[in-house]
């Protein structure tokens, strides 16, 4: 059994929450430690609320787990709304100079700490974080060293902040230690090397190992991060980085550079893919590869710009005017975001046509502990077809007709084989075809060709596979990120001897049709997804022929939680077929001031 | 690539066996024509020249002139021809379309391009029309115009590109006019070898839908700004000949900076070796990625 705890830092944005997290996380990994993050925060710089919560395991961790057993309180605001989500056992960590707690839910053991004199009176008031971050890491148990470290690394540059830091950490500490009580749950040392990294990071690290050379962006929440890495490591790795005037630039920029020859990438949000569709359509019909990433966020939109959701599948299908053959993958896993780079640079060369991928705001801002030894892996770079010397050939086409549909591919710069692609239909010279009277054998042949394409495309995936108890008669399905909290209710449901398996799927378009249907049909189907309308559902329906027996559902921003996979399921077996499940806890409510046009009695405008 | 060293070569080499397929009398023959002769002179080889176009009649060029090229998006070359720049910096790009193109659905672009200072010329066949929709106005339409989407006449104003480039931060901005191919094609090599964005935009009249500005309309109002001691390196006196439009037209090149900064390649860090697309190995060493690690641990 893991041994686990969940650790809630709440704070208004510019209190310094997420950097306290970082700090948590730094220091678990340390000690060998599993962590999954994820922060729940408002669109503002400063102000409003911000939840950060770290589950720390001694096992791994696939999701945000259900129960926060400890909190740090940063300020009032985070008491209030928090405190009552504890459950006995729980320890709740606060300034207790400025920070007024309530009544605490019985079991719940508040811990407030005389800031002001342990810091000093002096210090600024960001290191209240540090005492209350000393506390916690005294009552889960840790070595203090493990803490002292990771202000010794973050902090490397500058000694005397170093110093500031432990000294105040250790008052929190030793205070804390002495005066209350440890956290129930004792996390042991493990020897993994662990890696803490963000999802954003591991897709522009795995971009950059995959050997992406050009990376355009224009800066959209939650995709930034990516701009964000690649803009302060190009240097070292020798990739081009450009921000973009808007999204239709990104993409172009990003098509002219695919198309010259290097592995070329770009990322966004629904709202910036929005603008990028019609270049989709380009990459397609000039069969350039490139990879494009749409990191989904709430829609539509604006939407919630800082908010979960899995709602722009149908926009990935349908993004660009008439067919052609693309590739949609969606990344299970923080860890998988890195494989998937891999993956989607192989099969956009290999294949000379756009991959989109659908990453999403919980596993591109989440971050999590990875083995240091899986990032560290050379990729398997299968460039295709590509030819990058004259290899003498006098009647070079472009576009020829290939029992493959693959036409051999050179990079502009080679003698001999000159061409012009067009995004007019074209022949196999690449010549178009829009200038004469009607061709209807060349059109019919060039779209032929293309989606000929698409035939190899199925094998070069990891085949699909049951988790769970894979003999029962029912399959929860999930695509992309829902895995993670998705296992992990199933796993739970196994253990109550509820008969459940879980058929998770990455890679979207084209669709591995014949194995889905292997694995489903006859089977009770309960498709888990994050969106209103039941995208993947129809998906599903649509490419394999299989109508989920019934859907739970989840948009309100929040990410699924396993509980709400495990009671959504439980409604089903039930006899329900739609179960729209959604974050009660009070922490979740906030309430609004009424705006303009909302009138409040008595009040003067 | 050298320029400075390259032998001229033959403009017949640039002519492909598809010839170009617009209107009879077409401004943009001439400026196709020039362009071959241009880099010719220039003596750059076919495959070391990327041209890429958006759409629009004036944006088939790539389709007559024999070298790599891309028929990309209506209003989009810049970005794509930045793309390419970017890929293989080692290539001479030249982008090109007409106003609506450029001025119009892809204005963002073009402001943003110069201020961006990639180094690839720019030609814009400016005929103050679109023509391949059938005769609509243009941004560069004048007041008043009549044409199938301004029965009335055109209610909006008239954009100047010149003045815009300027204003834009555009190092070279010159204009030209297809119906004298000899000073166009001297703004053409002047356009290629300056070491930065390149704007030329060039009057090329369309036959068939605008009976306004036509060949013998510009013919009588172009003046060679070279024949009145313009200075093209006094960026004030640059802005006062770009406003200029009536009577009196000037062509040729209205400001050159004599002390280009560097373009955005130039100083790129990823673009100081060999072009990018022409790297075989791919991947991170082992070395960048435990360097790469080390930060999360």
């Amino acid at each position: 059994m893991a041994n686990e705890i969940i650790v809630g830092i709440g704070g208004a944005a510019g209190d310094g929450g997420a950097s306290t997290g970082d700090n948590l996380a730094q220091t678990s990994a340390r000690q060998g430690l599993h962590v999954y993050v994820y922060t729940s925060y408002q669109s503002l710089i400063r102000g409003g609320h911000s939840w950060i919560r770290l589950r720390i395991s001694d096992t791994k961790v696939t999701n945000i787990g259900d129960q926060v057993s400890a909190m740090i309180a940063l300020n009032q605001d985070s008491m209030d709304r928090h405190l009552q989500e504890m459950k006995a056992g729980a320890i709740c960590i606060y300034n207790g100079d400025k920070v007024k707690p309530g009544k605490a839910p019985e079991g719940v053991q508040l811990c407030p700490l005389p800031v002001f004199e342990l810091a000093g009176k002096d210090a600024l008031p960001i290191m209240q974080n540090t005492v209350a971050l000393g506390a916690l890491v005294g009552l889960l148990g840790y070595d203090f060293q493990a803490l002292s470290s990771v202000f010794e690394h973050t902090f490397k540059k500058k000694p005397q902040v170093v110093e500031a830091n432990v000294t105040a950490a250790k008052a929190g500490f030793d205070f804390a230690v002495k005066t209350y009580k440890k956290h129930g749950t004792v996390l042991k040392k493990t020897d993994a090397k662990l890696a803490m990294v963000h999802g954003n990071n591991i897709l522009a690290m795995g971009a950059a190992n995959a050997g992406c050379k050009v990376y355009c962006a224009y800066p959209m929440s939650p995709a930034t991060g990516i701009l964000h890495w690649m803009a302060s490591h190009g240097k070292d790795l020798g990739i081009c980085v450009r921000q973009v005037e808007d999204e239709i630039g990104v993409a172009n920029m990003a098509i002219g550079a695919g198309q010259m020859g290097v592995r070329s990438m770009c990322a966004t949000s629904g709202g910036g893919f929005a603008l990028m569709t019609e270049a989709i359509g380009m990459a397609g019909i000039m069969e350039t590869p490139v990879v494009m990433i749409n990191v989904m966020r709430g829609g539509p939109s604006t939407g919630l710009p800082t908010k979960q959701e899995q709602g722009d599948l149908n926009q990935a299908i349908g993004a660009s005017q008439g067919d052609f053959p693309r590739i949609i993958i969606a990344p299970t896993s923080i860890a998988d975001c890195y494989t998937v780079m891999e993956e989607s640079f192989n099969l956009a060369e290999k294949y000379q046509c756009p991959v989109l991928v659908l990453s999403d705001l919980l596993m591109s801002e989440g971050h999590c502990t990875l083995e240091a030894s899986f990032l560290d892996r050379e990729f398997k770079i299968d460039r295709g077809e590509l030819i990058l010397e004259d290899d003498g050939d006098k009647n070079y086409y472009r576009y020829k007709d290939t029992p493959s549909g693959i036409s051999p591919r050179v990079i502009p710069g080679v003698p001999n084989h000159l061409y012009v692609s067009a995004t007019d239909e074209h022949d196999e010279d690449g010549v178009t075809i829009s200038d004469v009277y009607t061709d209807p054998i060349t059109r019919k042949k060039m779209v032929d060709k293309r989606a000929r394409k698409m035939e190899g495309v199925v094998k070069d995936y990891t085949p699909l596979k049951l988790e769970g108890d894979a003999s029962s008669n029912t399959v929860v399905v999930t695509y992309g990120s829902t895995w993670g909290a998705a296992s992990e209710a199933v796993e739970r449901l196994n253990k109550e001897g509820v008969k459940v398996a879980h058929l998770s799927f990455k890679y979207l378009v084209p669709f591995q049709e014949k194995e889905a249907i292997a694995l489903l049909k006859g089977k009770k189907v309960i498709v888990v997804e994050m969106n209103k309308a039941g995208q993947f559902a129809r998906h599903l329906r649509a490419e394999a022929g299989i109508t989920a027996d019934a859907n739970v559902r989840k948009y309100d921003g929040e990410p699924f939680e396993p509980k709400h996979i495990v009671e959504g399921i439980k409604e089903v077996l039930k006899g329900k077929n739609l179960v729209e499940v959604q974050s009660l806890e009070p922490g979740w409510r906030t309430p609004h001031p009424p705006g303009p046009g909302v009138l409040s009695t008595g009040s003067t405008h | 690539m050298t320029t400075a060293t390259l032998q001229p070569r033959d403009a017949k080499l640039y002519k492909p066996e598809v010839p170009p397929d617009w209107c009879p009398g077409c401004g943009d023959y001439g400026v196709l024509t020039v362009l071959q002769r241009a880099v010719g002179e220039l003596g750059i080889l076919n495959e070391n020249l990327m041209v890429v176009s958006g759409i629009g009649c004036s944006s088939n060029l790539p389709g007559f002139f024999k070298s790599y090229g891309m028929h990309s998006l209506h209003g989009r070359s810049l970005p794509v021809a930045t793309g390419c720049k970017m890929a293989n910096h080692e290539m001479t790009v030249i982008a090109c379309g007409g106003d609506g193109d450029g001025y119009g659905i892809g204005q963002g672009h073009f402001i943003h391009s110069m201020r961006r200072n990639v180094n690839m010329t720019y030609i814009v066949m400016d005929n103050e029309i679109y023509g391949l929709t059938t005769g609509q106005t243009s941004p560069t339409s004048e007041p008043g115009m009549k044409t199938k989407s301004t029965p009335f006449g055109n209610p909006e104003g008239q954009l100047n590109p010149m003045a815009l480039a300027l204003a834009a931060g555009c190092g070279f901005v010159a204009r030209g006019f297809s119906g004298d191919i000899n000073h166009l094609k001297s703004l053409y090599t002047q356009a290629i070898q300056y070491p930065g964005f390149a704007l030329i935009d060039v009057f090329s009249p369309c036959v068939t839908f605008n009976k306004q500005n036509t060949f013998g309309w510009f013919k009588e109002r172009v003046y060679k700004l070279e024949d009145k001691g313009h200075d093209p390196s006094n960026w004030t006196a640059a802005m006062e000949r770009a406003k200029e439009w009536g009577a009196q037209i000037p062509i040729g090149v209205l400001y050159k900076n004599p002390n280009p900064r560097p373009s955005i390649d130039a100083e790129d860090p990823a673009l100081q070796g060999a072009g990018l697309a022409t790297i075989k190995k791919l991947g991170l060493t082992s070395e960048q990625r435990k360097k790469l690690i080390a930060e999360y641990l």
